[in-house]
């Protein structure tokens, strides 16, 4: 009997017990962050999107080779020897046209792997993560700054220079060649003395 | 306000119509602010924010809910007893609304002036059980039929103790009717029946703890009655699914909804009625003192609007602190507990009242 009172009043009780510490809640304030208008704020070292920051860029391809996910494709042409590209924020000459620097976000595994080998510090993680997209193909990331134009005008200047340098070199060989026979050709008139000259002394040893 | 409504149509069956439809414009208003403030108290009490993003703060919330509600797609499950299916939720409503009726809203309106008011409500209320049941069993669905039978067993074992609590109360008062009993409780709010109601001074002071007993057994009889945590295992969403209204979708789900809430403001309302003085001001009216008869009735409305609703939000604030019975707790609660106690209180009051 005793139990049964203890019981009622214990029910009771924490029941008004329980009320007391919800009602202090109701003026707690609250935790929620209202995240698209407020966002918490990202450690420092966080790592999220890349961004290439294409002045800087040397076109090297170490980031490309450093990726494990192949997610970066870099091409490159080279500049014609009166172009002048200008340099690199920390002083590096710039010698190649970046034509192609696409990354894919959606294989990229947020590694940081590519920041590091960078010379001129180009490459890096940015706090942007919210990036998502309705078609994969939205999520390739072309970063050069060429237009298809430009980029194949690059090109065929390029290969006009390298067709042209090896006409030269073509031309060269050919001079060389014709120095070298000429050369030849006199001193097959000229050295025969020298021939006999040189083969002559052994002789007198030998004798 | 029938015969006025009588006398300004010159129609019976017209002026009987609007009356009825009355409660209709206090509740979906009623339902509309209950589920904000439901959802409003539970995010303060768990530190958190709730609904903010339409309107200020998310009031709007509620309203785009309703419509979103009516454009739902209504399904039916095709194993479902189609017909009984149908008229389940709307049989439920009828339930909760038909508790209106006998509710004194002010002095000069009530639904329906019977002398059997109080009597009235406890049949009425049972009736909900049909339409659960009702919806349970026509969804062809063993969660649906789960929920439907607990919230039957529950509700009609919980309707013991309320039944008791308001025979205590009735023999004390000696009228069933409940505008009656509001008016006797005129004045100042030490002529509530939770304060002795307006006995003599010594029955007065002997009186108060128990009435504050049978107070606490209508509040936890009323809360289980409607379904509510700690006493919600009709629709315990995490082992029931939903209970009862799980094949329920769009309007016919709202339904359910609206006569929930509608039935939480009724049983609010019951209990202020019965404690608190109804629709009597605590200290005075404002029309008594400056001579404005006609504002009398709308500031009895606020009154009773007010009592409701702040027992609605101790339902809410309770709701949010206890966590759910078992059902053999629920039972035990019930029979072994609630019913001796109001047992005991009826004897008790009946003694004091007799000296």
């Amino acid at each position: 009997m005793k139990q049964y009172f203890k019981n009622t009043w214990e029910g009771l009780w924490t029941v008004f017990v329980g009320m007391k510490i919800t009602f202090k809640h109701l003026f707690v304030p609250s935790v929620t962050i209202q995240y698209p208008d407020v966002k918490v704020p990202l450690p420092e070292r966080v790592r999220n999107r890349l961004y290439v920051n294409m002045d800087d860029c040397i076109g090297c391809d170490q980031c490309a080779r450093a990726c494990p996910v192949e997610c970066i494709e870099i091409e490159t042409v080279k500049s014609m020897p009166e172009e002048d590209l200008g340099k690199t924020s920390n002083g590096k000459k710039k010698a190649l046209w970046v034509t192609k620097f696409n990354i894919d976000i959606a294989k990229c595994c947020y590694c940081q792997l590519c920041v590091f080998p960078c010379p001129t510090e180009c490459i890096y993680m940015t706090d942007v993560y919210e990036f998502s997209e309705f078609k994969r193909e939205d999520l390739l990331y072309k970063f050069s700054t060429l237009s298809g134009e430009e980029t194949l005008q690059k090109k065929e200047n390029f290969e006009k220079f390298q067709a042209e340098k090896e006409a030269q070199k073509a031309a060269e060989i050919k001079a060389k060649a014709e120095a070298a026979a000429k050369a030849k050709a006199e001193s097959e008139s000229k050295p025969n003395s020298d021939e006999t000259k040189q083969s002559e002394p052994p002789k007198q040893e030998n004798s | 306000m029938y015969n006025f409504l009588t006398e300004l149509t010159g129609n019976e069956i017209i002026a009987a119509f609007i009356s009825a439809m009355l409660p209709v414009v206090f509740i979906v208003p009623f339902v509309i602010f209950g589920v904000l403030a439901e959802r409003k108290v539970s995010a303060h009490i768990q530190d958190r924010l709730g609904p903010m993003r339409v309107g200020y703060h998310g009031v709007l919330q509620t309203v785009a809910d309703f419509f979103k509600l009516i454009q739902k797609e209504d399904i039916i499950a095709e194993g479902a007893d189609r017909k009984f299916f149908n008229l389940a939720p709307y049989l439920v409503f009828v339930g909760s609304y038909a508790v209106y009726a006998a509710l004194p809203f002010t002095s000069t309106y009530i639904g329906s002036e019977t002398d059997i008011g109080l009597f009235y409500i406890i049949a009425v209320s049972g009736f909900a059980v049909a339409g659960i049941l009702m919806g349970g069993w026509a969804s062809n669905n063993k969660y649906s039929l789960y929920g439907a039978l607990r919230s039957a067993a529950q509700i009609v074992s919980y309707e013991i103790p309320t039944a008791l609590v308001i025979l205590s109360m009735v023999m004390l008062t000696g009228t069933l009717s409940l505008a009656t009993m509001s008016e006797m409780q005129t004045a100042y709010f030490w002529n509530w029946n939770i304060f002795g109601g307006a006995e003599w001074a010594f029955t007065k002071l002997l009186l108060i703890p128990f009435m504050f007993i049978a107070f606490i057994i209508l509040y936890i009889s009323t809360l289980a009655e409607v379904n509510r945590l700690p006493f919600d295992m009709p629709e315990a969403e995490s082992e029931l699914v939903a209970g009862y209204s799980t094949e329920y979708s769009g309007m016919k789900f709202a339904m359910f909804f609206l006569a929930e809430y509608g039935n939480m403001f009724a049983v609010s309302a019951l209990v202020s009625v019965i404690f608190f003085g109804g629709y009597q001001s605590p200290f005075g009216y404002l029309g008594n003192s400056l001579g404005l008869q006609w504002l009398i009735p709308y500031e009895q409305l606020f009154w009773f609007a007010l009592k409701g609703i702040l027992f609605v939000l101790v339902q809410m604030w309770l709701r949010w602190t206890l966590p759910r019975v078992r059902v053999d707790q629920l039972m035990t609660i019930c029979w072994k507990y609630l019913i001796p106690y109001s047992f005991a209180n009826l004897i008790i009051i009946g003694l004091i009242t007799l000296l």
